[in-house]
Order: structure tokens, then sequence, then C-alpha cells
């Protein structure tokens, strides 16, 4: 289990000589083989969630713990999916899986899974906006983390590509049975993803709302048009036009 | 008067895919020309603007007197002295210039130790420190070693550190998650990263070698083509003079081109850009 106890955080603006506070006590517990979405505003201090859960930065407040073990610093438990380009240029795609492990088995099984086994001597340059995104999942399957969190992973890519994204990667996670703790701003990929989403309101950041997707576990393209899924998305929706 | 304009034209024409197109043949052609253009300039010049000039040679005189060197033999072991000198003084620069950047970069506070004595030193010509090099390791190889270190070493340095610096947080914060060991992450993420800088100090690095070598040998040495050069200017040989600086530019040239060909080979991911 991850998770989030009474986490805040602030920034020091020295030149103003004020304190900027980013997130307040955000209280969250993540179970194992769930998918968990943050969505809130542009600006609302995601990415500083995501990089305190990663262990980048120390919160000035609260703890992070897995399965009740507090956590300071990065580790393989943790593994963040980034929204920029974070593959090594300089290594094919299969020396980009093979700094992270030694295990061929391994590296080929999760090749295989992310449709990559053909590319495995490509340089990233040489691959597809998606492939790139299917690399670095694969990478982050093949350390088999207890975590995978995901900034906004496919944000870059444009809508068609995201969708398909979207399907492979519940897919994926149903393959691999991994807990996610995704976060981004599109409120249909939030809903068509999770188990769980959690809105955050504005500044001073907190959770807003926690809502549960009551949809089936198997999901294709078309539950996009159901009224089940119109309705979640327009509570949603709603419930981060409150915030200010 | 028809058939003159459309002559002109197609001249033109011709000359445009001449100069446009991108065949290799027609490529060394071009290179070959410019070559050629500045002989016949340097021809023409001393032939009908100074016809009275005793003191410079023509392009067919040091033509010959380039293959009479070439031919007898002798300038080899002078070519061979400085290649040493080069290769010595270039390789400790770079072991030391990559070493010490990559040290900089991973430990930032050795970074900024060494940024104000870098800077103060980077600024004084190689040829700046032959007085004190002669002084200290007297008149042979090591001075001359000492010199092109000098001329090799900042700007191998310098590329290399910037390179370093330039590593995206991004990787480190991969390294960190993925628990990658420190000699894992400075041997293939920050060194691999900088390849592409530290192949531009090395390319600028091993100009400066050379023309360091040069000048060392100018004024202290018993062998070597800058020690051919002032030999040959003692003995009013102007057209030798020039031969000797045709082979300076030469194999310049050449180790410029092996730098660029082993460049090639060992950063495959480079042609991204």
């Amino acid at each position: 289990m991850l998770k989030l106890k009474n986490l805040s955080h602030h920034y020091n603006n020295q030149s103003r000589n004020i304190k900027i506070s980013v997130l307040e006590k955000i209280n969250l517990s993540i179970n194992e083989g769930e998918f968990v979405s943050i969505v809130g505003k542009s600006g609302c201090g995601k990415t500083t969630l995501v990089n305190i859960v990663a262990g980048y930065i120390q919160p000035t407040g609260g703890s992070i713990f897995v399965n009740a073990e507090k956590v300071i610093t990065p580790g393989k438990d943790r593994i963040v999916i980034n929204q920029a380009h974070d593959l090594f240029d300089w290594m094919t795609v299969y020396q980009n899986m093979r700094l992270v492990s030694n295990d061929d088995n391994d590296i080929n099984k999760y090749l295989s899974m992310t449709r990559l086994s053909e590319f495995a001597d490509a340089y990233p340059y040489e691959l597809s906006g998606g492939m790139k995104k299917r690399l670095s999942l694969a990478r982050a399957l093949v350390v088999d983390p207890k975590f995978i969190i995901m900034d906004e992973p496919f944000n870059s890519l444009d809508y068609q590509l995201r969708e398909k994204l979207q399907e492979e990667l519940l897919d994926i996670v149903r393959k691999s049975k991994k807990t996610i703790l995704f976060v981004t701003h599109d409120i249909e990929e939030a809903v068509f993803l999770s188990d769980r989403v959690i809105v955050l309101s504005g500044k001073p950041t907190q959770i807003k709302k926690e809502i549960i997707v009551s949809l089936p576990k198997n999901r294709d393209s078309s539950i996009r048009d159901s009224m089940e899924f119109i309705h979640l998305k327009n509570i949603i929706k709603s419930e981060i036009q409150e915030v200010i | 008067m028809a058939t003159k304009w459309i002559s002109v034209r197609e001249y033109f024409k011709l000359m445009a895919t001449f100069i446009f197109t991108k065949h290799r043949a027609q490529d060394l052609l071009i290179k070959l020309s410019s070559i050629l253009s500045v002989l016949l300039f340097w021809h023409i010049l001393l032939i009908l603007v100074f016809p009275a000039n005793t003191i410079l040679p023509t392009p067919s005189e040091v033509f010959i007197a380039l293959l009479d060197i070439v031919t007898k033999g002798d300038i080899f072991a002078h070519v061979f002295a400085s290649l040493i000198r080069v290769v010595v003084g270039f390789l400790i620069a770079t072991f030391i210039g990559v070493g010490l950047a990559l040290v900089a970069g991973y430990y930032k506070k050795v970074g900024i130790f060494l940024n104000p004595l870098i800077e103060f030193l980077r600024p004084i010509p190689p040829i700046a420190w032959i007085p004190i090099a002669i002084l200290i390791f007297g008149l042979g190889n090591t001075s001359a070693y000492f010199i092109v270190f000098m001329g090799a070493f900042f700007p191998i340095f310098t590329n290399s550190f910037f390179g370093v610096n330039s590593l995206p947080a991004i990787y480190e914060n991969v390294a960190r998650s993925f628990e990658i060991k420190k000699s894992i992450f400075v041997k293939e993420i920050l060194l691999k990263f900088s390849l592409p800088y530290i192949f531009t100090g090395l390319k600028i690095g091993i100009g400066m070698a050379w023309m360091s070598v040069i000048a060392a040998e100018l004024i202290g040495a018993q062998s070597g083509l800058g020690y051919f050069i002032q030999l040959n200017r003692l003995l009013l040989r102007t057209d030798n003079v020039i031969a000797g600086m045709i082979l300076i530019g030469v194999i310049g040239y050449v180790l410029s081109w092996l730098l660029l060909t082993v460049e090639k080979k060992i950063i495959p991911w480079g042609n991204r850009k």
C-alpha cells in the first residue's frame, strides 16, 4: 500500500520573503492492484506531488509510506513515467532495458508485452511518440516496482494516439497487475483508466473529492459512450469547475 | 544574336546545376577548384604584378621543393617528431580534460572550485607558456608535450564540462529511481550523454595541439616541422618554408578527418539532429 499522510509542501519565496503553500495536508491511500488518477487544473501542484512521492524532493510536512515503511529517497519500488522524454538517446531499446535489468527473459517479456520486440536494436530517435511511451512503460515494468507513477505521460501525443495508448495501458496493467498512480488534467482519460479518481482543489492544493469509478474492469473504447461514463465525467468536471 | 543569348543562359544553367547539385564527384571538384583558384591567384600575382620578385617562390617552385623534400625522405623524421609530440600532449590533455570535467560535473563543488582557475588560465595563449616550459622542463620533448597539453586541454575541458553540465535533470532522476550505481551512472549516462560535446572539444583541441607544437618547435626544438621551417628560414629557402607550411596544413586536415571518422563510429545516435 502507498500512503500519503498529511503531506504538505511550501516554497520559500526569498525575494518577497513569503511562504507559498503548494500542497496542504494530503491524505491518500492506494491499495495494491488499484489504478488511481489524480486530476486537477494546470499548475495546481500535481507535478510537485509526483516529485515528492518519487522521492526527488522532500516535503516540508507529512510523510510517505510504502507498506507501512517510511520512504524519503527515490527507489525501484516507485518508478515514474514522465511527461517529458526520459529515455537514454545513446542506448538502443534493448540497452535502455538492460541498464536497469540483468534478466534477459524479463526484458524480452516486457518488450513483447509492449510490442517492441522487433525494435530492440533501434535507437529512441527512430521510434514514434507512442513507441517511446511504451518503452518507458516496459522499462518501468521490468524492475517489478510496487507502484508506477505516471505524470501526464500521454500529454504530448495527439488525441487518436492517446486513446489507443490508454487502451493498451489498461491491457498491460491488467496483465502485469501493477498499482498505478496516474496524474492528468484530462478528465476522460482519468475516468477511462481508473478505479478511483481524486480531484484536487486550487492552491493551496487539497483533496477536494474522491470518486469511485464503478465501471467494469474490462473496458474498451465503446465504454466512452455509455451513460455511466458520461455521468462520471460530468461529476468530475463540475468538481473541477468549482475550483477557483 | 538569339543563339548567343541562349548559349549564355545555358552556360549559367550549367554552372547552377554544377554548383547546386549534390553529387559527391561534383563536391570534390568544387573543393579542388577552391584550392586551385588560390594557387592560380598566387601564381598570377607573382608573375604579372611582381615580376621583379625574388623573395617569394611561385606555386610550381614550392611544388618542386615539396616533391624534393618528400622524395629525399628527411622530412618524415620531422613529421614523425611533431606527430609524436602532438599525440602524447593531446592524449594527456584528453584524459585529464575529460576526467576532470566528469569529476567537476558530478561533484558540483569541484566545478565551482575549478571555474575561476580555468577562466583565468584559458585566455593565456599556449605560446606564452614556452619560456616557462623551457625553464622548467628544458629544451626537449617534455617542454613540447607541455605546450601541446596547454593548447589542447582548455577546449577539451571546457566543452566536456559544458556537456556534463547539460545533462537534463530528468536523467538524474531516472538514474536515482532505478537505483543505478554511481560508477555506471558516470560511465553509461554522464559520459555517453556528453560524448558529442566532448568530441567538439577534441576537434578544436587537436587543431590547437597541432598549432601549439609548431609554435613550440619554432622556438625550442631540434626536430619537428616547426624546427624545419625555422631552419629553412635561416637558410633563406622560402620554397622549403612554404612546403613545410603546406605539410602542416595537410597533416592538420588529416588529424581532424581522423577524429571526425572516430566520432561517427562511436556516436551512432548523433545523427538524430
